[in-house]
């Protein structure tokens, strides 16, 4: 079954999932569960592959490039292809449990499949434009998914997050409508080749990047994204903060390290850095000032964001191993934060800090997950977000620029004073007289899953770096 | 994958594993939860005693695996490794013995026993690595571990300690992280090697190796608790006294002295680290560190922060003789990791039967107690000696060797200070034990002498910590003693 198209599968079996769930009027959610598990077992084929024989490359309907539409697995996308499997696996099954009422679950899980279609395929794009429709889709399915709670703020927010969105791709779209006016090409190797030092060029990366930058959520154009993630529901956040989040920062790896000749980033490389550490800062301050659970976590994605920022300024082989580390690791540990959010939210009734009082002796599941995932996040070993800053201070030290270093073993410090106060919250005596809701113990099961990925991710780095090694970014 | 290739990872899974099951065993399963505690702690002490015998028949147990970047996560079973995993593992058992006793009927004592378990791993890993980046990982997984014990009684000052304990932890790995990323930038990954791994490190690149050094031995100072960097150890003083026991004499201060050691022995040798003239500086911090956390001692009423300073005070003696060039300052150093361990895990037990019988917190009811717990004192009177450096007791060797150590160097301040810091201990010390042996206790003791003067499982570890640490002194002329272990190290590290 070698020529079995699996990349092709990744994308086709959450589409068509997604959309036969909502046709078919009973069973939904067992549509959803046949169409994830064909999902995941096309992604595990795609990394075997990728795995035993190298980049594999998928021509969709026979149709090659330039014509046609190319898809392309190297080791960064079989990495994404996993992350985005077992993390969203995990927490649709999270949603499908605690978001109780059918119907409501069964609208997530529609959403959710369409998002990862989008995510699978933007994951597998090998052309500038193929990354825009992607990157489209994952935004559309995103609003809606905030927009499923029905409170005002969260549609406030919603409407939002679409509108800036829009922006977001306006920009990055005119400057792909550059670069083919100037190229007459939209492949990324392609690009590469032609592109050279000129006004169109440089106009056409500035929009580019300025526009995913938005869309990414990078100081100081980040004030749009915590009101969503912090009114939509805990899963749909771990989600948008966990995979949504990273796919503006995944294309324009795409289109920094593969599309453009390193001639042309001219000297813009430190605004990244300078941009990143602004970022981990101030989103880490925000998350220190916050008093709802959800809110730090929301503000410390947008600290993250950051760390993956340093990657165009770090540039080289340690700094993209340590950037995309981040990614993944972050990945697990937030979504692990926003579903045991859930759960607290569950049993109190509200995401305040207070409600964390008395967890760590009524509910140690999720205490674990919290805690396992904080040590992620403050990037403390062992964990994926350790090896993850291990190297970038790595990168930055070699290559002499030793305030990098200092940026992200001090973010590590903020990130420890804002999962402090969770630690410390569980801690504290339940409140005479308040009897926590039931939460189905399956949720609390799924938490501490995704939070003992991100440690196991810094327990044994080797494999997912080797398999991000495979076809290396030029 | 050969057995011996295994030992050290397996001596790290005999506390991991053990820990991450007891977290899932049910509040009141005690029998279940105390058994695989005490199988735990035992199996651990064959492993070692076998490792030990290979390694003094020289033997080498090494577990590698390729981490991150060409760094390796190496455990590795050398002389002084062993030391500090001999020390942990013995103390492990006594404590976790103490622990069952003191917790009894307590709640949340599985979540206990489970973190105190994962310490113990941790301290494990720390001794056992055998190279920088295996040192942080298992060195900050203490700091975690830690924590939640700290805070184990959930009131508002044991919270507030448990900040200020993160607080400082946090920050001291921070700076040893960037310290250990610097370094491995530097001189790319290097095991740890005796009499030091830095040759290959260009001499233009000597300032960097400076600032790589104070970043390190910074970080580490955290945990040491070396002045002005000391003060979450007497706030941790709110957790149970087992925790206490813990922090002083098995795991935290120790992980930060003996990491100290391993950086100026075996990352920068002892000689590089004195032509970097970043010892004066180092041994002028312990110096003062040593008389600070006397007088602040003396100046406690209550008797486990006097213990908590007397512990400031204590660690600097580690490295102070590190810090002072020579071979015989070096084993008074080392061999101080082990001694003060014994003697404190002996004093903070017996405070813990004063509070849990009595509930004596205060150094001023101490009146005629020796009567009433004539075991726990006796222990206690070993200890207090001990510390203020009376002969046979260990803490006398360790005195012994700095002085010596200081003469040869040619460093007579020294041995002032180590007489001023003696007479310093008699006095915050002797006070205590003239009172409970001598005077007339005030009023009636709250609970009556029964069978026993404290829970068997409360007096048998006090009583054997206390012979340890008797032992530790008299037989310090064998082989297999603390002091020999010592000697054995400290000639590798000088060897030309």
């Amino acid at each position: 079954m070698s020529d079995t198209p699996w990349l092709a599968w990744t994308v086709v079996a959450p589409l068509a999932g997604g959309v036969l769930s909502l046709l078919v009027t009973t069973r939904a959610i067992f549509v959803a569960a046949i169409a994830s598990l064909a999902t995941i077992a096309s992604s595990a084929q795609v990394v075997w592959q990728v795995w035993t024989r190298g980049v594999v490359r998928h021509a969709v309907g026979g149709w090659s490039a330039p014509l046609g539409i190319t898809l392309r697995a190297d080791g960064l996308g079989a990495l994404l292809l996993a992350t985005f499997g077992v993390v969203g696996l995990l927490v649709s099954l999270h949603a499908a449990v605690l978001l109780g009422a059918r119907k409501r679950a069964e609208r997530f899980l529609a959403l959710w499949l369409f998002a990862w279609a989008a995510l699978d395929a933007l994951a597998l794009s090998a052309d500038v434009f193929n990354l825009y429709v992607t990157l489209e889709l994952t935004t559309l399915t995103a609003v809606g998914l905030i927009a499923l709670e029905r409170a005002p703020a969260a549609l406030t927010a919603g409407l939002r997050y679409l509108l800036l969105a829009l922006i977001g791709s306006l920009f990055y779209l005119t400057g792909v409508a550059l670069l083919y006016g100037a190229t007459s090409t939209l492949d990324l190797e392609l690009l590469r080749a032609r592109l050279s030092r000129e006004p169109a060029a440089w106009a056409a990366l500035a929009l580019m990047t300025s526009g995913l930058s938005l869309k990414a959520g990078l100081f100081p154009l980040h004030a749009w994204i915590p009101p969503a993630y912090a009114n939509a529901p805990a899963t749909v956040s771990a989600i948008l903060s966990a995979l949504i989040g990273k796919a503006p920062w995944i294309v324009l790896v795409r289109v920094w390290l593969e599309a453009t000749p390193p001639a042309l980033h001219g000297r813009s490389a430190p605004l990244f850095g300078v941009l990143g550490a602004g970022a981990i800062v101030w989103g880490s301050l925000l998350a220190i000032r916050a008093r709802r659970l959800k809110r730090v976590l929301a503000y410390s994605s947008l600290a993250h964001v950051g760390y993956l920022f340093l990657l165009f300024t770090l540039d080289g082989p340690l700094a993209l191993r340590g950037a995309v580390y981040m990614a993944v690791s972050h990945a697990a540990a937030s979504a692990a934060m926003f579903t045991a959010a859930g759960i607290v939210e569950r049993s109190v009734g509200h995401d305040d800090m207070q409600a964390l009082k008395g967890l760590a002796h009524r509910r140690p599941v999720t205490f674990f997950a919290l805690g396992l995932a904080g040590t992620s996040l403050m990037g403390l070993p062992p964990s994926g977000g350790f090896v993850a800053k291990w190297l970038l201070a790595r990168a930055a030290l070699e290559q002499g620029q030793w305030w990098w270093a200092v940026v992200v073993v001090g973010g590590g410090l903020l990130g420890a004073a804002y999962v402090l106060p969770i630690w410390r919250g569980s801690f504290l005596p339940l409140p005479h007289g308040l009897e926590l809701h039931d939460v189905p113990r399956a949720t609390e099961t799924v938490s501490l899953t995704l939070a003992v990925i991100a440690v196991a991710l810094g327990v044994a780095p080797t494999a997912p770096l080797a398999l991000l090694a495979v076809g290396r970014l030029p | 994958m050969s057995f011996d290739a295994l030992l050290p990872l397996l001596v790290v899974f005999s506390s991991l594993v053990p820990g991450v099951f007891i977290f899932f065993i049910p509040e009141l399963r005690t029998a279940e939860r105390t058994s695989i505690n005490i199988a735990a702690a035992c199996l651990k002490l064959l492993l070692v005693a076998s490792i030990v015998r290979g390694v003094y028949d020289g033997r080498r147990y090494e577990t590698r695996f390729p981490f991150v970047a060409g760094a390796d996560l190496l455990l590795r079973a050398d002389p002084f490794s062993l030391l500090f995993v001999s020390l942990s593992a013995v103390l492990w058992l006594a404590t976790t013995v103490y622990a069952v006793g003191y917790l009894e009927g307590s709640p949340h004592r599985s979540r206990f026993f489970g973190f105190f378990s994962l310490c113990v791993a941790s301290t494990m890993g720390i001794a056992l690595a055998g190279n920088l980046l295996t040192f942080l990982f298992f060195y900050e997984m203490l700091t975690i571990s830690t924590y939640p014990l700290v805070v184990h009684r959930g009131t508002p000052e044991a919270l507030r300690a448990g900040d200020v304990y993160l607080r400082y932890t946090i920050a001291g790995g921070a700076v040893l992280l960037a310290g250990v990323a610097l370094l491995y930038a530097l001189a790319g990954s290097v095991d740890f090697t005796e009499r030091g791994a830095l040759d290959g490190v260009a001499p233009q690149h000597r300032p960097a190796l400076v600032v790589a050094f104070v970043l390190l031995v910074g970080g580490l100072a955290v945990k040491a608790a070396i002045f002005p960097l000391h003060r979450w150890l007497p706030e941790a003083m709110i957790a149970p006294a087992p925790v206490s026991a813990l922090l002083h004499a098995v795991a935290v201060v120790k992980a930060g002295a003996f990491g100290i050691t391993r950086v100026v022995y075996d990352v920068f040798g002892v000689r590089l680290a004195h032509e970097l003239g970043v010892m004066r500086p180092l041994a002028l911090f312990a110096a003062f560190t040593i008389l600070y956390g006397s007088l602040q001692a003396l100046a406690q009423k209550d008797l486990k922060r006097r213990l908590a300073y007397s512990t400031v005070s204590q660690i600097s003696y580690i490295v102070l003789g590190v810090a002072i060039f020579g071979t015989l300052s070096t084993i008074g150093g080392i061999v101080h990791i082990v001694h003060q361990g014994l003697m404190k895990v002996t004093l903070f037990f017996c405070a813990g039967n004063l509070a849990e019988e009595l509930g004596i917190h205060r150094v001023d009811e101490l009146r005629g107690v020796g009567r009433r717990m004539p075991l726990t004192m006796g222990a206690f009177t070993i200890g207090a000696l001990g510390m203020a450096g009376v002969p046979p007791i260990a803490g006398w060797v360790t005195k012994w060797y700095l002085c010596i150590g200081a003469l040869a160097a040619n460093e007579p301040w020294v041995v002032v200070l180590l007489v001023t810091s003696a007479l310093l201990n008699a006095l915050y010390f002797f006070p205590l034990v003239y009172d409970a042996w001598f005077a007339e206790p005030e009023t009636a003791w709250a609970k009556p002498l029964g069978r026993a003067e404290v829970r068997p499982f409360l007096l048998v570890p006090t009583v054997t910590t206390a012979a340890l640490s008797l032992g530790a002194g008299v037989l310090c002329g064998l082989d297999l003693s603390p002091l020999g272990w010592a000697k054995l190290i400290a000639t590798r590290e000088f060897a030309l």
